[in-house]
């Protein structure tokens, strides 16, 4: 990357985005921001950020919406997703249209800066409550043998037992370099087991996902 | 007589109206094929100054032939069922009644507006259906003389059935005409006081709900602005409140949780007992903490002893560390529960912990181990500090 990282902010909260811009490191430069999703984005396509910066709630299909939408003309455009909610099934649908990561809005500016730098070098982004939800997710055995229709593929529809080792760390709290450190591994290999389970998480056509989201909203 | 179809023959064919309505009149008497034809007629004729018939319209509105149809076929199976029960000149009226009904439907959706609007009127200010509101002296007078024709009618027609056998079925019939009659002049009194019943319901529901939410957002949101405005100097303060309000409002919104009924007899499972340490603690020393729980259990003794040591870690991170967060994480598996507090505080060295400090030693380590769990804590100066509980699961699977 040469010269600044160009950031699109998206979310429906003015004073959220203020306090966005001015938190934000010198690393990056906010190209222009949007309060919903047509405006979102059409600005998107013309002004070409490198990362967007995606609310999760919006009205009008929310920043899945604008994944969807953008995502299929501008590949290269990184999605990076902020919400407050804790709803699962909000949070993995987001990061299933396309998102790199998720973080909460408590997050503070360095951590974000942080964010937005990984994901614009095609790393993904997981906070805590994302890997506590993944882990949810995959918690559960296999699925008996023939169950319908859904075949299970223990490609992508399990995680290796260093990935969740690497999960546990990030959602007790670890940064990637606590986690290459208490693990004694590089933070690139972190990194690529982080980037393996977002792609898991992507293609995995593992029903318990949908399952479990729609569970969870019972609790 | 309704929609001016005479009117429009006569115009068009030079006969005289009143001589066409006589005609219409008397195949309605037949075997109700006059209202069937009529109808037809209102249908497909177009109107004085509009560019297509309703028929036309009808056409393309795929709904209203649905409807139509379905109607029709209603309408046609109850005739039928009635001619199978003896009644002979149901037979007849199959097919115009259940066609003239459909007809009515395809009117009443696609007529133009302006036709509607005399319908609409002619319909309120008719003895029958009208709204009270609208309805005319003559219009009452005439309902009610129609309604209690239709009791002396029905009664009548009880009173002349005598034959002994079969009779029964006949005498049902009249009973209805009777009953009948009675809906004509009571039922419009009636319907009016159910609409207003139901109305005043909605009413009250709907004021009932907005005094209760209205009560939830003073006790919560607007109590919480009140006190940041007071402690708009002090940012961790603000930070505190507004957190610990997000937390109760997220709580509400998504889980229907409302503010401020979480009391401690309602905590069965180990997510909500989290929950609850990260409200208290946030509440307490204003330390933000961030709460990762994986699965979910029903609480045992055991389990609370595990809690009972998670809070008291969570509370020393918050009132020691330094740190403006402490993570707490929780997964629960086949065959333990672990539970994670960890701080980028300032750390401590456990030898020089002292001696009448009492809270690691008892609350956490001997807590965990008198029921069958272990406590490890790890912590570095500068770096911050670990605590690990396990304990195991004894009602899961083994």
């Amino acid at each position: 990357m040469t010269g600044r990282l160009r950031v699109f902010l998206v979310d429906d909260h003015r004073l959220f985005r203020a306090g966005v811009r001015s938190e934000l490191g010198p690393e990056v430069e906010v190209v222009g921001e949007a309060d919903e999703v047509a405006a979102a984005i059409e600005l998107i396509t013309e002004r070409r950020p490198d990362v967007v910066l995606v609310d999760v709630h919006m009205p009008d299909g929310g920043g899945q919406a604008v994944i969807e939408a953008v995502g299929g003309v501008e590949p290269d455009i990184r999605f990076l997703a902020l919400s407050v909610s804790d709803a699962a099934e909000d949070v993995i649908g987001v990061i299933r249209a396309g998102a790199r990561g998720y973080v909460t809005k408590t997050i503070s500016g360095a951590e974000l800066t942080e964010a937005i730098v990984r994901v614009a070098d095609g790393d993904a982004v997981f906070s805590p409550r994302l890997a506590g939800f993944v882990l949810d997710a995959f918690a559960a055995d296999p699925p008996p043998a023939g169950t319908g229709t859904v075949t299970f593929d223990p490609e992508l529809d399990q995680l290796t037992p260093r990935e969740r080792e690497v999960l546990r760390l990030i959602a007790r709290g670890y940064a990637y370099k606590e986690v290459a450190r208490q693990l004694s591994i590089s933070i690139k290999t972190v990194e690529s087991h982080v980037s393996a389970v977002l792609r898991k998480l992507q293609l995995s056509s593992r029903h318990q996902l949908t399952r479990w989201a729609s569970e969870r909203r019972l609790l | 007589m309704a929609a001016g179809v005479a009117g429009g023959l006569s115009a068009r064919f030079g006969i005289d109206a009143n001589a066409i309505r006589l005609i219409f009149a008397i195949l309605a008497l037949g075997d109700a094929s006059g209202f069937a034809l009529y109808v037809v007629a209102w249908l497909i004729i177009t109107r004085q100054g509009e560019s297509g018939s309703i028929a036309r319209r009808a056409l393309s509105d795929r709904r209203t032939l649905a409807l139509a149809l379905a109607l029709a076929t209603i309408l046609g199976c109850a005739l039928i069922a009635l001619e199978l029960l003896g009644l002979g000149f149901a037979a007849n009226l199959i097919w115009p009644v259940s066609a003239g009904a459909a007809g009515l439907v395809v009117v009443w959706r696609d007529a133009s507006d302006e036709e509607r609007r005399f319908l609409r009127e002619s319909v309120e200010r008719s003895p029958l259906p009208g709204l009270p509101e609208r309805r005319t002296w003559r219009a009452l007078l005439a309902r009610v003389a129609i309604g209690i024709a239709l009791v002396l009618f029905g009664l009548g027609g009880l009173v002349a059935t005598r034959h002994p056998n079969g009779a029964t079925f006949e005498a049902v019939v009249w009973a209805g005409v009777v009953v009948g009659g009675f809906l004509v002049v009571f039922g419009p009194w009636w319907l009016a006081l159910a609409r207003d019943l139901a109305v005043e319901r909605r009413e009250r529901v709907r004021s009932q709900e907005r005094a209760d939410m209205a009560a939830a957002i003073h006790d919560s949101v607007l109590q919480t602005l009140a006190l940041i405005q007071r402690s708009s100097t002090d940012p961790r303060e603000v930070t505190r409140l507004a957190r610990a309000q997000e937390r109760e409002l997220r709580a509400w919104l998504f889980d229907g949780r409302s503010p401020g009924s979480f009391d401690a007899a309602q905590v069965t499972m180990l997510a909500q007992a989290i929950a609850v340490i990260e409200r208290d603690v946030e509440e307490s020393h204003g330390t933000a903490v961030e709460t990762v729980v994986v699965g979910d259990c029903p609480l045992t003794d055991e389990l609370r002893a595990l809690l009972g040591a998670g809070r008291e870690a969570t509370v020393n991170a918050a009132a020691w560390s330094g740190a403006d967060t402490v993570s707490l994480f929780a997964e629960v598996e086949q065959s333990r529960v672990s539970l994670f507090v960890r701080d980028r505080g300032k750390g401590f060295d456990p030898r020089t912990v002292a001696e009448d400090r009492r809270g690691i030693s008892e609350s956490i380590r001997a807590r965990m181990a008198r029921h069958g769990g272990t406590a490890d804590i790890r912590s570095t100066l500068g770096e911050g500090t670990e605590v690990e509980l396990l304990m195991p699961r004894l009602d899961g699977p083994p």
